[in-house]
């Protein structure tokens, strides 16, 4: 379920409030208005011109040139400064749209990141990536284009029709009579081929789904002979595109040329009606004439419109989902300027009466009270669901208590600053995160001013020096797109020497060494040992081996603590971690 | 004013960060794309590009019609106050009729070039996806995801993008040939403007798409790129939030995020430029000809009506003239896409097959020979792999992260043929089987577990014939999976959803065992398979299949001390050699690097023990004192 604001608006509120949250967009405005009108105006200089010179030009039974060259002259210039004014709105254009955008797609970033874990969760990745890429992209297109089109084709349409008022209201008339219907007819053609273009979206998504399964499942459709198998549903998810790729091809091409028929009518009707009015002496022949270069000017714009109404209704929508990320309140906020500055030392934490639920789920720690003193080693265990990952994200503040509060040194953890707070407390979590870079820059990323020297030191320091040595390019060694180079184990140590290295005061490791080989893991639980001595350590162990060597261990069971204290006082008791003990040795003894 | 709508518009997917102009060389390539194209569809083609000519003939055709109502109709009415009703309605049909035409010619033409263009689409997919399944699991290892992905999406995209607007150009050509004729009919030296204005509208045109395209292709990076920032952070948020990078991460984005506007913006310009040009060439053309053609007029060389049909043609002619350009502009990517399908159509290697048939029964008999295989031969993964499972035992591989202990599975049922030595089943080299007879025999099951967007039956049975509701629930019953799939909305029948996502890790895994199990394999190989799964759950997992046992020869990869010690055998791995072989007593008694591995926690936990017995009591009694603890005196006193 997305957490995300989803607030019904308007299309005109959207791209009100969307025009507010980059004032690049309106910079300029009027003076690209203005320039556009002038730009629109142009099309009308070849009827006018048409007119002029037979009417004027033609008038008498021999050409009058020297008339025919000074209107010409004119209308050349008339057009080259329209040019220019075409070329500036343009830029102008551009400049505050993309502009603005750039400025929505990267308030949009910022405020993904600061929401909370659990709104961030609530979305899939791919989803909250398009609202600042592909959702963006909605928009600048139809600025680019559509926005543009619109402008052009209802200055067009305007433009055209005063002309046609000014030379006979009745001809206006019986043109816009005969363009009426299609104006009509437009929205549903629109309709009609936004739901094909849906149709076809969604297909394109079952087709890719079913292309990638013969990428990323190759070693299993190998294993298991189910090439042909798998070539079937490719070939029906690839028909299935094509069909309805076709079946929207089919409706523009059906709708798309009526525009040509109803302009060819028109031209007819005027040429039957003109030649009356012409005979009744109401209209000149150049008028007439100009009028059949006037309906030419209604096709673009009616042409186009059912592609630009979609467009503009992907740029709303567009916007509205921008809108939703931004319109979504941290509600794990930081206190800011006003907030506390934890000083550097061990920490103490204390957790009272903390209960926790998930939105419209059961709680899922129930009334947490413990204390953990400055300098201790604890090791949080428990079953799979039992709570344990949920008090590691109350103690980095990744959420906040339904009820109760944690304190970091006696100080509310909701008033300490982030950036106070980031610094002293790091998590080191499950799965090692690596950006694609080397290793050195993933080390380094918790802590940027860090020189090689400390990298190198820290390394050492965890035991990792001679795994460092035997990797091809030792510390610039890149390790691929999401770490994708190592092995999931290597991708954990990475992640533990980019947390060490932070230098914090609480570390807390979130099973963080689950996916490294026993004999590794042990080592490296030895060094951490070593180096955490002076600051408080919280591990969350699924080895009991770490837990073994804990200050002390809190163990829990359906969201609360039912045991706590040092290994040899539990182990030697009944209860749910002498039972967690016996499981855990049977697994690893011979 | 026409075609709008097939502007060369900004193009949201495709081919990136090639550098495209349009050259000679890539316009032969592109053609040789292009002529793929018409083989394979000869009929729709030839009738989209019918369909083209006549939209294209009609084009004139429409402004000749116009012409003759101006002179039949309107200026006679004019001069003399009347008109024959019969002329009047022959103008009207004339106008009417040849707009109906080419309607149909803009609506043939655009579904057909449609058709076209998906149908290319579809058999490029079709042909590429095969190419996938066919090429060994070796090639594919060569190759990275994403871009087997893009090969098949955006690049078939790209190379036949030329298709929608390629019969519009060539029925622009008709066109262009017929309004030559038609102009130079009617007056010579009025032509003389035209073959002036359109070759300069065709040049500027190409001159736009060399200007356009290299600063169309930056932006198209840009974007991919500020796209892939957004997907590794947003990926990696969890850290970004408990590392407090946040800002850091928003000034990497911000960074990109201008580059692209800075791109766009340039796009812009050229854009911003060019189109008020190619606008106002038409229409500076009409005035030359209203010009030239008052001159012609006053020697008595054409008639008014003739004069304006020659203008109308000329503001007729502007729009579609640049369809022309829109081809030139998407032959660079076209070609590019083209180049990197036809490696993948052309790559070769596919796995040869022998006539052997496996017809025995009951558990098989594995042997491995000096088996080696490297991704780099160089660098072998495995170098000399050399053991034997007979019929029904167990058999455990061992060995530290990055011993070859992967590559060796794949090996087994010959995903991958190994460079030396060889893996014989029931006595047979798997080079010599035919074609489907491994995977009938022999189940892996990969530590990545890979489910298929489908029902769980579905997933587990693979379509395989013959596999019984039954038989499924047998197999989820010995996976341990009945319980929660018995538990699911539709039981079998519910959907697992794209890579299984809407399971847990071990649900998963026990699904991807259920399916292995499902076919009675003689052979099941087991790569670190129940990682994800409990460890009770695990255990009742393995006791279901030794219960089972006898049924099939098992090798399981494993770590955990409780899977290892149900094997028969170990055999334990290190840098791709066996560095010994045994029961689990035997190499813990004398492989050190085996008893280092699997008994690191129990030497831990001793350790532990001993110091603390050390602070609490004299010094004396600590060994004794871990040998109670942990059973095994002489690991902790050796140490």
């Amino acid at each position: 379920m997305s957490a995300l604001h989803t607030a019904e608006r308007s299309a005109l509120e959207t791209f009100r409030r969307g025009l507010n949250l980059s004032p690049e967009f309106r910079r300029g405005l009027a003076g690209t208005l203005a320039l556009a009108v002038l730009a629109t105006a142009g099309r009308v200089i070849i009827p006018i011109a048409v007119q002029q010179v037979i009417d004027n030009g033609l008038a008498g039974p021999e050409p009058d040139v020297g008339f025919v060259r000074a209107a010409v002259l004119a209308c050349a210039l008339a057009v080259v400064l329209t040019t220019v004014c075409a070329y500036l709105m343009n830029v102008r254009l551009y400049r505050s749209s993309e502009s603005g955008l750039a400025t929505l797609r990267r308030k949009g970033f910022r405020h993904v990141h600061d929401l909370s874990v659990l709104t961030q969760n609530s979305e899939r990745r791919g989803a909250l990536v398009s609202r600042v890429t592909s959702d963006v992209d909605q928009i600048s297109q139809f600025m680019q284009w559509g926005g543009l089109v619109i402008i052009v084709s209802v200055g067009q349409l305007l433009v055209a029709t005063v002309l046609m008022a000014a030379y006979s209201w009745q001809l206006t008339l019986l043109v816009w009579a005969v363009f009426l219907p299609l104006t009509f007819a437009l929205p549903r053609f629109q309709r009609l081929i936004a739901r094909a273009y849906l149709r076809v979206r969604e297909r394109t998504g079952d087709m890719l789904a079913a292309i990638s399964e013969s990428v990323v499942g190759s070693a299993v459709i190998r294993a298991y002979a189910a090439e042909d198998r798998t070539a079937r549903r490719i070939d029906e998810a690839v028909e299935a595109q094509r069909k309805a790729q076709a079946r929207a091809q089919t409706i523009i091409a059906l709708t798309f040329p009526l525009t040509e028929v109803v302009a060819a009518v028109a031209v007819a009707a005027v040429v039957l009606a003109g030649v009356r009015l012409g005979v009744d002496g109401s209209i000149s022949r150049g008028q007439l004439v100009a009028f059949l270069f006037l309906i030419t000017l209604f096709i673009s714009p009616l042409q186009t419109a059912t592609e630009v109404l979609n467009e503009a209704q992907n740029a709303i929508s567009g916007w509205r989902r921008v809108l939703a990320v931004l319109d979504t309140p941290p509600d794990v906020a930081d206190p800011g300027p006003d907030g506390r500055t934890l000083p550097r030392g061990p920490i103490g934490v204390r957790f009272e009466h903390v209960s926790f639920a998930y939105p419209g789920g059961p709680p899922v720690l129930h009334d947490v009270d413990v204390e953990i003193a400055p300098c201790t080693k604890v090791a949080v265990v428990g079953e799979t669901g039992s709570g344990k990952t949920t008090f590691a994200k109350l103690l980095t503040r990744l959420m906040d208590p339904t009820e109760g509060r944690v304190l970091l040194d006696g100080v509310d953890l909701r008033e300490i600053r982030f950036s106070s707070l980031r610094e002293r407390v790091v998590m080191v979590p499950q799965d090692g995160f690596l950006f694609d870079g080397t290793l050195a820059e993933n080390i380094r990323y918790g802590r940027p001013d860090a020189t090689d020297a400390d990298i190198e030191l820290a390394i050492t320091e965890l035991g990792l020096a001679d795994w460092v040595a035997g990797l091809p390019a030792g510390l610039d060694t890149p390790v691929g797109q999401r770490g994708e180079s190592l092995s999931a184990g290597e991708r954990q140590l990475v992640a533990l020497a980019r947390a060490y290295l932070a230098d914090p005061d609480l570390l807390l490791l979130d099973e963080a060494t689950s996916a490294v080989d026993p004999a590794t893991e042990v080592r490296l639980a030895r060094a951490l040992e070593g180096v955490t001595r002076g600051r408080t350590a919280v591990s969350i162990a699924h080895r009991l081996s770490t837990a073994e060597a804990a200050d002390e261990i809190l163990v829990f069971d359906r969201g609360r603590i039912v045991q706590r204290g040092p290994h040899a006082e539990l182990v030697a008791q009944p209860g749910v971690y002498a039972d967690l003990y016996a499981s855990w040795t049977s697994g690893t003894r011979s | 004013m026409i075609r709008s709508t097939e502007r060369n518009r900004p193009n949201s997917r495709g081919i990136i960060g090639v550098a495209t102009k349009v050259s000679p060389a890539v316009m032969r390539k592109g053609i040789q794309v292009i002529w793929v194209a018409i083989r394979s569809e000869p009929m729709r083609f030839t009738v989209a590009v019918l369909a083209s000519a006549l939209y294209g003939t009609m084009t004139v055709a429409s402004s000749w019609a116009l012409g003759w109502a101006t002179e039949n109709v309107v200026f006679p009415a004019f001069a003399e106050g009347d008109v024959a009703t019969a002329t009047m309605a022959a103008g009207a049909l004339l106008i009417v009729g040849t707009a109906l035409l080419k309607a149909i010619g803009i609506g043939g033409r655009r579904a057909f070039a449609g058709f076209v263009q998906y149908r290319m689409q579809a058999r490029s997919r079709r042909d590429v996806t095969r190419q996938y399944l066919r090429l060994p699991l070796a090639w594919h290892h060569r190759h990275p995801t994403g871009q087997l992905l893009s090969n098949a999406s955006s690049d078939v995209e790209a190379a036949w993008a030329p298709l929608a607007p390629l019969p519009m150009a060539l029925g622009v050509v008709v066109m262009l040939v017929t309004a030559a004729v038609a102009i130079v009919l009617t007056d010579p030296l009025l032509a003389l403007v035209g073959f002036l204005v359109f070759p300069a509208i065709f040049l500027l045109n190409v001159v736009y798409q060399r200007r356009l395209s290299p600063l169309a292709t930056r932006a198209q990076q840009l974007r991919a790129e500020v796209s892939e920032i957004a997907h590794e952070s947003f990926d990696g948020a969890l850290v970004v939030k408990t590392l407090g990078r946040e800002d850091a991460e928003a000034a990497r984005f911000a960074a990109k995020a201008n580059e692209l506007r800075d791109a766009n913006i340039a796009v812009g310009r050229v854009r911003g430029l060019f189109d008020p040009l190619l606008d106002a060439m038409p229409t500076l053309g009409v005035l030359a000809v209203l010009l030239v053609g008052t001159l012609r007029l006053e020697a008595g060389g054409i008639t008014a009506g003739e004069l304006v049909q020659v203008a109308y043609l000329f503001t007729l002619l502007a729009w579609p003239i640049r369809a022309l350009g829109w081809v030139l502009g998407e032959l660079p990517r076209s070609v590019v896409g083209w180049t990197r399908i036809r490696h993948v159509l052309d790559a070769t290697g596919s796995m040869t097959y022998g006539t052997a048939r496996l017809t025995g029964t009951g558990p098989a008999h594995l042997e491995v020979r000096d088996l080696t295989y490297g991704y780099d031969p160089e660098a072998p993964v495995l170098d000399g792999v050399s053991f034997e499972a007979r019929p029904g035992r167990t058999v455990a591989i061992v060995g530290p992260t990055g011993s070859g202990k992967s590559t060796l599975a794949q090996l087994l049922v010959r995903l991958i043929d190994p460079q030396r030595g060889e893996v014989r089943l029931d006595g047979v080299d798997l080079r010599d089987v035919e074609r489907g007879g491994v995977s009938a025999v022999a189940a892996l099951v990969p530590q990545q577990t890979f489910l298929f967007d489908d029902t769980v039956r579905g997933n587990v049975t693979l379509g395989l014939p013959g596999i019984t509701d039954e038989r499924v629930w047998a197999a989820l019953r010995l996976a341990q999976a009945d319980g929660f799939v018995s538990a699911l909305p539709q039981g079998l029948d519910t959907r697992v959803g794209e890579r299984g996502s809407s399971l847990s890790g071990g649900q998963r895994q026990r699904l991807a065992l259920a399916r292995a199990l499902a076919r009675s394999p003689r052979l099941l190989v087991l790569d670190d398979a129940t990682s994800s799964v409990d460890a009770q759950v695990e255990r009742r997992i393995l006791e279901g299949l030794r219960e089972a046992g006898g049924a099939a020869t098992v090798i399981v990869i494993a770590y955990r001390m409780a899977t290892i010690a149900l094997a028969d055998e170990v055999v334990y791995l290190e840098r791709g050699r066996v560095v010994d072989r045994g029961t689990h007593e035997e190499l813990l008694a004398r492989c050190p690097g085996y008893r280092d591995l699997v008994t690191a926690y129990e030497r831990e936990e001793a350790e532990r023990a001993a110091l603390r017995a050390q602070e609490e009591k004299p010094a004396g009694e600590v060994v004794a004192d871990a040998a109670e603890g942990v059973g095994e005196p002489e690991e902790v006193a050796g140490r």
